[in-house]
């Protein structure tokens, strides 16, 4: 069995107004798969229902070929590791800590760890490139190094899925490269199932396998980064003037936003 | 090459036998210090079954100082730990035992009560133990459903609802001219003067237990600070944990206060000073809470009835005099300590 997360008719209302509307499509094991669309799309609703947050109001949802609520919380955790955004830790926890927390779903009531846990969250930490952190505290490391923490602890929950939260949304240039470069040798080396939300089209394109645009709650398209990204596509969903060719580095498209002052001089070719 | 993780076990085991021992240090100068004179000696004779103990001082020890000592010790245990779960589940550090409304209520419940003409026990804190529960109650029904998983709403509530007790307060005490004014004033500051052991027993039988629940989830507790979501997505069924949390720890503070009146500060020093200390791990911090809050109180308590020339001052007096410059103090370490 192939298919990691098998999806349909998945639909969910929020306050305002349906954030998902039917929408169906299945993710293969070990794909690095990227959702992406515009702010509002529901793309951040849709990863938090793969990773059980959200309850979907109706349609299935299937993990690993068995449905999500057959799953009890603690598999789950085992099954499925989620990476948010960025998380407000106000409290002193150092990073062998908060790595080692991701062993939770593998322990007993109060959790206390064994030599083979720690033995993994070493392993995990020095993966991700944070061993040297592991004894500073959360609030004394920058952006991109405490992303990679979060990414360390999410390893240790040892599971076939990893669902991230646009990861790059606030690291400088060389993080962005770093954190997705962790994440493609997190699928080639350990056989994960890399699920991803990114807003940078180019990133996405760059590395993923399959993408997914979606758009006001629709899927617009699925498929290989060519096949999704064409200009049509994108400035209809993004409502932005783009321009869209072959990236000089590789066999993948590279989107160039045009904005007004640009978009009358030159040629253009589309 | 990479630093190793401490055994968790190992410093909970040390941190406790050492906080133990302070306690056990608090409560055995509390029983010998008092007004009617020191008795190390003789707490040491009682102690250790010897016969020839002056029998008016060991009818005091025990008979008087015991219980007192014994209530002062779970006092500082709960508020302490009550400020512990409240900071944890309310992801907020100036979160206290009170926050939720507790100290409004049951207030207001005392009053009542000591307005009525009841006497301490069981008049008195029945009324403040029904006042209390009463918010946790309102509590529940203002925040429903879904809502009570969002951090902001139970601490907005809370707060409403200990501004509208507060209000109803000052009406009542407003309203009072005669000798019930003294004892409304000394419950409102805290008061441990009126210990007995009966009602200390039902005490500790009712919190015990509690305490031990909330040992339980001490882990659980560690994850939510991460965030109920974050906590979900790592086996956590935050709803149980987030309900169980508020009950016992909201249980346990309503029972301790309709004993003793309002204590403030342990819970939310003692809470931080042990963080700083410890770090943040509720694992170990639960059983630290516990004892260290434990002694503080005793310790307190000891000074409330020691230092004044005659009669005692109120416990909850020493608390916040101690209490607000401890505060101050920790808020430097830790300022210095994220600086550096």
């Amino acid at each position: 069995m192939s298919t990691a997360i098998d999806i349909k008719n998945l639909s969910y209302s929020y306050g305002n107004g349906p954030v998902l509307k039917d929408i169906s499509f299945s993710i293969q094991k070990g794909d690095f798969f990227i959702i992406i669309g515009p702010n509002g799309s529901g793309k951040t609703t849709l990863l938090k229902t793969i990773s059980g947050i959200i309850k979907p109001q109706r349609g299935q949802l299937e993990i690993l070929g068995q449905s999500i609520r057959s799953y009890t919380r603690k598999v789950l955790a085992k099954t499925i590791a989620f990476v948010p955004q960025m998380v407000q830790v106000d409290f002193p926890f150092t990073v062998s800590e908060l790595v080692l927390m991701g062993r939770s779903p593998y322990l007993g009531l109060l959790g206390l760890e064994r030599e083979k846990d720690i033995k993994i969250a070493e392993h995990a930490m020095a993966f991700t490139g944070v061993e040297h952190l592991a004894r500073r505290r959360l609030d004394q490391l920058s952006g991109g190094e405490r992303q990679r923490v979060f990414i360390a602890r999410a390893i240790c929950q040892d599971s076939e899925i990893i669902l991230l939260d646009e990861p790059t949304a606030s690291l400088d240039l060389a993080h962005q490269v770093r954190v997705m470069d962790l994440m493609e040798r997190l699928k080639k080396e350990k056989s994960v199932t890399v699920i991803m939300v990114s807003h940078d089209v180019n990133l996405a394109a760059m590395y993923g396998d399959r993408l997914l645009l979606i758009n006001k709650g629709k899927i617009v398209s699925m498929g290989r980064s060519d096949e999704v990204l064409t200009f049509q596509a994108l400035e209809e969903a993004y409502g932005c003037t783009l321009l869209v060719d072959e990236s000089p580095i590789g066999k993948f498209p590279r989107i160039t936003l045009v904005p007004q002052k640009f978009s009358n001089s030159g040629p253009l070719e589309k | 090459m990479t630093s190793k993780t401490p055994f968790l076990l190992k410093r909970l085991l040390i941190v406790s036998f050492l906080l133990l021992f302070l306690l056990f240090g608090a409560m055995f100068f509390g029983l010998s210090m008092g007004s009617s004179g020191n008795g190390v000696k003789a707490v040491w004779q009682s102690l250790s079954g010897a016969r020839e103990a002056d029998s008016m001082l060991s009818a005091i020890i025990w008979r008087i100082r015991f219980p007192r000592v014994v209530l002062a010790a779970l006092v500082g245990a709960t508020l302490s730990l009550g400020g512990l779960v409240f900071q944890a589940l309310l992801r907020n550090p100036l979160a206290e035992a009170y926050i939720l409304g507790i100290s409004g209520g049951s207030a207001v419940g005392a009053i009542i009560g000591i307005l009525m003409g009841l006497s301490r026990f069981p008049g008195v804190s029945f009324t403040a133990f029904a006042g209390s529960m009463s918010t946790l109650l309102l509590i529940f029904l203002i925040s429903s459903g879904q809502t009570i998983l969002k951090k902001d709403s139970l601490l907005l509530s809370g707060v409403m609802i200990n501004a509208f007790c507060s209000a109803i307060i000052m009406f009542l005490v407003s309203m009072t001219y005669d000798s019930r004014l003294h004892n409304i004033m000394f419950w409102l500051m805290g008061d441990l003067s009126t210990a007995d052991i009966r009602q200390v027993g039902i005490l500790a039988a009712s919190i015990l237990p509690c305490f031990v629940l909330i040992f339980c989830l001490s882990n659980s507790m560690n994850m939510l600070l991460l965030g109920k979501e974050m906590a979900q997505t790592m086996g956590v069924n935050i709803k149980f944990v987030t309900v169980t949390l508020l009950v016992a720890t909201s249980f346990m503070v309503s029972a301790t206060v309709c004993h003793c009146g309002l204590i403030g500060f342990v819970g939310l020093v003692i809470p931080h000073l042990l963080r700083l200390l410890f770090g943040p791990d509720h694992r170990v911090l639960v059983p630290a809470c516990m004892l260290g809050g434990g002694a503080y109180m005793v310790f307190c308590d000891l000074l409330a009835r020691v230092l004044p020339e005659q009669g005692e001052m109120p416990a909850g007096v020493i608390t916040a005099m101690i209490g607000a410059p401890l505060f101050i103090f920790l808020l430097k370490r830790s300022d210095l300590r994220k600086q550096g």
